[in-house]
């Protein structure tokens, strides 16, 4: 036999009593467990609805209004082209991706089309100073862009997932898809555009939006057909959603003092809302667990004590120091933790798994890291909430003990 | 030997100082069986918890083998009743969840022996008390005499020079009481010290002497059996126990 036997039949001889505390442990870890799982599942679903999206910040010019959030480049406004090396340049943190566009109307096939100049990506990196100080040298993917299908696919998907591409060469160009079908073009075609031929390399898949009717070309060809110099209409900047939170919006345009800076407000901040909401509810469960768990556990051990005066004089009796009576009730403390915060973990996972679907539409599934958190947030709320009890029961006079009863 | 030294403990009982024991001054020899008498409330379980080094003296020495008992720290005094002395409780006291060789193991392992020595040793000393087939029995499912054997076995499990006795047999029928007195005689010619509390005069006269307790105060003492000693005769302490 082991002092752990001895705490092992004593949790199963008193289990009744215990009951109470393990349920309240139980449940408040399973809330928070349940909280945490689908939050983190919410918040991917988020990112990835954003990502769908593309971009999610636009600048503009100052003047420009927003009333179609794709179609906001196309007002015959423009703001210098050098506003992409101070935003490349700056120590802006949560910028994934940025494209500068600038889009004229043209005329093809006896149609209107928007042809829109594009910086690839090579460009951005060619150039050493953007490249050494700039946005490329900081961690890229800030978790906007998480586990995007295809990216690494070809231009054409990055493109329209991304808002960039790698490489655009001088006369190629790509087409919307409503643009490829009412023109009949297809890859490998040359299409002329405000008097130069272009070879179309890809037509993009649907989108939906107006860039279905769009020809892509390159940003700097675009500008020398137009006539207009090195100007913009748009930057468009995929931000992480997190540095949005933290006002990025707000720090773009203190850089950029003379340009207009929107951001797909309703959709961060549904995210930001619903960040809040789950973290202020997983600090109120918390707060549960540590009021209501530890008051139900401490009241437990309290009372355990007191009933098991006599055992423990009689312990005391047969030669167990205090430093054994204190480990008895803290080795009890620990159990009921691990099993209320393995438990918790269990119901939590299934309560998430079940409830996620239909409270926040999104599909959960289990996760490990809750149950490293579960397990220590429950162990350490058993072992706190004993430790006076257990001291107690360490510091009993025996002699009063056994005389008492 | 055993050596109280002018010892007294004094309780406080609503703001008033109660003396449970007075200026008690006394030598107990290793091997002795001494019978400690006296009515209820005159000090005795507290007598008993002194030389046990579970309460603290007022004033005074308790000595155990030359060394003070008290001038230990509280840690030392359990590590020397672990290894010295053996509690015998006129309730048992057995561990109401364990089994009858658990509840015998307990003193074994909190002196850190193997769980297979702690087994074998358990089980010899319950066959020596005949409970061969009442080992994995819970103290409810046995009889009180049963579980006053097991409580003897428990004490003996790690050999104690000294044993205290507080009316071990105060809850038994006179038949298994005799048992019990019988075994504790045995004890004592094994070499044993036994310090044993009763009220039970008879029993008492089974003590090689026997002490009178009565306020805090040791008035006499002497053998209880005719030839042993000098002191009060088991005649004379009947009528200060009333019975």
């Amino acid at each position: 036999m082991k002092i752990r036997t001895l705490v092992w039949r004593e949790i199963f001889e008193r289990k009744n009593q215990l009951a109470t505390s393990f349920v309240a442990i139980l449940l408040g870890v399973s809330v928070i467990v349940a909280m945490k799982n689908i939050t983190f599942y919410s918040e991917k679903a988020v990112a990835y609805q954003l990502d769908a999206l593309g971009a999610n910040v636009l600048v503009l010019p100052k003047s420009a209004s927003l009333q179609d959030y794709y179609g906001a480049d196309m007002q015959n406004e423009e703001f210098p082209e050098e506003y992409v090396a101070r935003l490349t340049t700056s120590d802006l943190q949560g910028l994934d991706n940025l494209s500068p566009k600038f889009s004229v109307p043209v005329e093809a096939g006896g149609r209107r089309f928007i042809l829109t100049g594009i910086l690839p990506k090579n460009e951005f990196q060619a150039k050493a100073v953007w490249q050494g100080a700039g946005i490329f040298a900081r961690p890229a993917g800030c978790g906007v862009a998480v586990e995007v299908p295809g990216a690494t696919a070809p231009a054409k998907e990055t493109l329209v997932r991304k808002r960039v591409i790698q490489s655009l060469g001088t006369n190629e160009v790509m087409l919307g898809a409503d643009m490829a079908a009412a023109l009949k073009l297809t890859e490998g075609a040359t299409v002329p555009l405000l008097g130069r031929s272009f070879t179309v390399t890809a037509i993009l898949p649907q989108t939906g939006t107006v860039d279905d009717s769009r020809a892509f070309a390159h940003l700097h060809t675009v500008q020398q057909l137009a006539g207009k110099g090195a100007v913009l209409n748009a930057i468009e900047i995929v931000g992480c959603c997190n540095q949005i939170s933290k006002g990025l919006v707000q720090k773009i345009n203190q850089l950029l003092p003379d340009a207009k800076v929107a951001t797909i407000t309703q959709i961060v901040d549904t995210q930001i809302k619903t960040n809040r909401m789950m973290g202020r509810l997983s600090l109120l469960f918390l707060s549960i667990i540590v009021l209501v768990g530890g008051a139900s556990i401490a009241n437990y051990m309290f009372a355990n004590v007191f009933e098991r005066r006599r055992e423990i004089g009689t312990l005391m009796a047969l030669g167990a120091g205090s430093r054994v009576v204190l480990r008895m009730f803290l080795l009890k403390a620990l159990w009921l933790g691990l099993a209320g915060g393995v438990g918790g973990y269990v119901l939590g996972t299934a309560m998430a798994a079940i409830l996620g679907p239909r409270m926040a539409g999104v599909p959960v599934l289990p996760m490990l890291t809750p149950l490293f958190w579960a397990v220590g947030v429950a162990v350490l709320v058993c072992v706190a909430a004993t430790y006076l009890p257990a001291r107690r029961a360490a510091r009993l006079d025996p002699s009063a003990a056994l005389q008492e009863i | 030997m055993i050596a109280l030294e002018s010892v007294s403990k004094h309780f406080q009982h609503r703001g008033k100082a109660v003396a449970a024991l007075a200026g008690v001054t006394l030598e107990i020899p290793k091997g002795d069986f001494v019978a400690i008498i006296g009515p209820s409330g005159s000090g005795k379980s507290t007598f008993l918890h002194l030389l046990g080094g579970m309460l603290t003296p007022t004033e005074g020495k308790v000595r155990i083998g030359g060394e003070s008992l008290y001038d230990l720290s509280s840690d030392e005094r359990s590590v020397l009743r672990k290894k010295k002395i053996g509690f015998v409780f006129q309730t048992f006291n057995l561990v109401p969840y364990l089994t009858a060789l658990e509840n015998v193991q307990v003193p074994l392992v909190l002196a850190g022996l193997a769980e297979d020595q702690q087994k074998r040793r358990a089980e010899a000393l319950l066959g020596r008390l005949g409970l061969s087939d009442r080992l994995d029995h819970k103290p409810r499912e046995l009889s009180v005499g049963q579980q006053q054997r097991v409580a003897l076995a428990r004490m003996l499990a790690n050999d104690p020079a000294l044993i205290l006795a507080d009316e071990p047999t105060g809850n038994l029928d006179p038949e298994t009481a005799e048992g019990i007195m019988d075994f504790l005689g045995e004890l004592n010619r094994e070499g044993r010290t036994i310090v044993m509390v009763t009220h039970d005069l008879r029993l008492a006269g089974r003590a090689k002497r026997a002490l009178r307790l009565v306020n805090g105060a040791m008035q006499a003492n002497g053998p209880a059996r005719p030839g042993v000693g000098e002191g009060a005769s088991v005649a004379e302490n009947k009528s200060l126990c009333g019975n």
